[in-house]
């Protein structure tokens, strides 16, 4: 140890200084505590893997996503038959297609790589949609408090008892069914153009949005009404602080780890709700390739050609499950005395 | 030390209930909570003037509804001649640069999730006082004043003891330069060492700055040493205001005389001889107190007169204010 060294620590243990110049950044030590947590690292792997895949897509997948090739109807390659030994008898054999290829022969691989595309964005816009409205709609109610929360809150528990998914479905059957005889230049119109162009998503995201939110909002109310009787908040108030200020500057930063942990575990929900969509043929459209489309199309040769179903399964469940253990992994790190709750 | 006789702050007539309502939507008052029950006082500039009274008897509304945290039922609060109650948006905002606050908890009167300098800063830029550079600095300062290292700045409370983040409390209240700071127990969250520092450190910027406190306090012996002059709550109403030495050695109320009697005295021999009043029973409810005097229902002198008509608030010595019935005629 030098000479200045020493004399740094004699002066620090008199009192005059801090041993250490450490800044402790929430986000920062947060971030520490969650690459320390295996789990969360891998599903945090497994979720960059997933992004990357469906970034590239294009450059990953061998085959195009909605080309049929007649002639390779229900291939399967060599190596699938040790696995599922009872397709011998009939399998066609044809190595080009890694999963093998579907009822009208399109590469299984190259659909499930390419509907990794479909689920991520589902996982994005879910929480994106449920963050602004339900974050904001909660502030102000959890804010100001009173007659305003109660009104605001009522109407949540409204929409909460009204099942989601039954919502979705009338929404689709409405906008979908009538696209046919929808005049072109009407409201309507535009809208099913619209869905049409994102592959049958624009409904998913707006099913989605428009029944994810509530959850947040009671979450982001409880926990404004938390923060908000602190006394820094007083303290800010004396100070001069406007609403807006309190709200952004000292409510918000105070709740927004708990905000993002519940998103985070919510992603796998979004991820089952168009899975499921898509898996009643309410979700995508053909050809656009969604796990949850491409399991139902495997459903219907689940005995003959398990490999149809297991491979858009097997993506589904592990995605979820990477998101499951990030989400887990993120609350751990963000308020480590919850550790180990649920 | 400014000693002007001017009056700073005069409180007439305040009054703060908290509505107790039930219902869902359509929510209807079934009673209130009589926190703040129609007091009145002046402060003059330069002063301390304390405030005591038991848990629960308003002592901490009272010191909020001056600032207008909690808007008062009714009642005026003149803040250097301006009606603070008629104030609204922006020209209370104004006001507020003048008058702060110290809080009790240190713990909890400080953002965790904003540095030192953040906090002591704010003030300064809500007011738009300074401006980047010259926030830093004057933090610095301000952090220099208070007795703290002027490289904290850049850290976060929980780095802090809870003496030292009480003195970030009393930096950020510092910040604006204001006239009147009103101390909501700020000393009785700390440890007795601790509590010393602080009450120094209150008394030296009392000097240099020639601040008025509102100390609000329960420690007897604290508020006998900081204050110039005390006043005594019971129960949302003051029962006795008089100078600190008037008020100890010759307390007027029942009240005020039971609760001097239980402050300790740290001499073997006297406190041997001294005799505690020990007051029967709890103190009423705020939400449905007694007619009359508040104080009657513990009070060992009570007669009828006591349960019928409100005592007047009498100045029954020069500066001296008690409200009470018998005031001067008890033993």
């Amino acid at each position: 140890m030098s000479q200045e060294t020493i004399r740094l620590k004699e002066k620090a243990l008199a009192g005059g200084m801090p041993l250490t110049q450490k800044r402790e950044n929430l986000w920062v030590d947060a971030f520490r505590r969650l690459i320390r947590n295996r789990a969360a690292v891998i599903g945090g792997t497994i979720v960059i893997v997933l992004i990357i895949m469906a970034v590239f897509a294009p450059q990953i997948a061998p085959r195009s996503y909605e080309k049929q090739v007649l002639n390779d109807q229900n291939t399967v390659p060599a190596w699938l038959l040790s696995i599922f030994p009872t397709m011998k008898p009939y399998a066609r054999i044809s190595n080009d297609y890694v999963f093998g290829a579907d009822y009208v022969g399109r590469d299984l691989f190259s659909r499930i790589v390419y509907g990794a595309r479909v689920s991520l964005t589902v996982a994005f816009i879910g929480p994106l949609i449920s963050l602004i409205i339900g974050t904001i709609y909660g502030s102000i109610s959890g804010y100001f408090g009173g007659r305003v929360d109660n009104i605001m809150m009522r109407i949540v528990d409204v929409l909460y008892a009204f099942p989601g998914l039954l919502f979705i479905i009338l929404l689709l059957a409405f906008f979908r069914s009538t696209l046919t005889k929808i005049e072109p230049g009407t409201f309507a119109y535009a809208v099913s153009q619209l869905d049409a162009r994102l592959g049958g998503m624009l409904f998913i995201f707006i099913g989605i949005g428009l029944t994810a939110w509530e959850t947040m909002a009671r979450l982001t109310r409880g926990q404004v009404l938390s923060v908000r009787e602190k006394e820094f908040i007083e303290a800010a108030r004396t100070i001069g602080a406007s609403n807006l200020r309190i709200m952004f500057r000292h409510i918000l930063p105070n709740i927004i780890g708990p905000l993002v942990v519940a998103e985070t575990l919510a992603i796998p929900g979004y991820i089952s709700t168009e899975a499921f969509l898509s898996f009643i043929g309410l979700g995508v459209n053909p050809p656009t390739p969604s796990w949850g489309s491409m399991i139902a199309d495997g459903a219907q040769v689940i005995r003959t050609y398990p490999n149809q179903t297991v491979f858009p399964a097997l993506a589904l469940a592990i995605t979820m499950f990477a998101f499951n253990f990030l989400g887990d992994g993120l609350r751990d790190a963000l308020d480590p005395r919850l550790r180990g709750t649920q | 030390m400014i000693t002007g006789d001017g009056v700073l702050l005069s409180v007439r007539n305040l009054i703060k209930y908290f509505p107790i309502t039930r219902g869902i939507i359509f929510q209807r008052q079934i009673g209130a909570v009589h926190a703040v029950d129609d007091i009145s006082f002046d402060i003059h500039r330069g002063e301390t003037l304390g405030l005591v009274g038991e848990s629960g008897c308003g002592k901490s509304t009272t010191g909020r509804t001056i600032l207008q945290l909690y808007r008062p039922t009714s009642g005026q609060v003149l803040f250097d001649g301006v009606d603070l109650v008629t104030l609204k948006g922006n020209e209370l905002r104004k006001m507020r640069r003048r008058m702060q606050m110290i809080f009790q908890d240190p713990y909890a009167s400080l953002n965790p999730r904003m540095t030192v300098g953040e906090i002591i800063g704010e003030p300064l830029l809500i007011h738009g006082v300074a401006k980047g550079k010259a926030i830093q600095e004057r933090v610095e300062q301000l952090l220099e004043l208070v007795g703290l290292n002027p490289a904290f700045s850049n850290r976060y409370p929980h780095e802090f003891s809870g003496g030292q983040r009480q003195r970030i409390g009393v930096a950020r209240a510092l910040a604006l330069q204001p006239d009147l700071i009103v101390c909501d127990e700020p000393i009785s969250a700390l440890d007795v060492s601790i509590q010393a520092q602080v009450v120094n450190l209150l008394e030296d910027l009392q000097h240099q700055f020639g601040l008025t406190y509102l100390f609000i306090a329960h420690d007897l012996s604290m508020v006998r040493h900081i204050s110039d002059r005390v006043a005594v709550m019971y129960l949302g109403v003051l029962v006795e205001l008089a100078d600190r030495n008037e008020l100890y050695n010759n307390p007027l109320h029942p009240y005020t005389q039971a609760l001097l009697s239980a402050v300790p005295i740290p001499d073997p021999f006297v406190e041997e001889r001294r005799r505690r009043i020990i007051l029967e029973g709890d103190v009423p409810s705020p939400v449905n107190p007694p007619s009359g005097c508040r104080f009657r229902t513990r009070c060992k002198y009570a007669k009828e007169i006591c349960s019928e008509v409100k005592p007047d608030w009498r100045e029954l010595q020069p500066g001296h204010f008690v409200a009470c019935h018998f005031a001067g005629e008890l033993g």
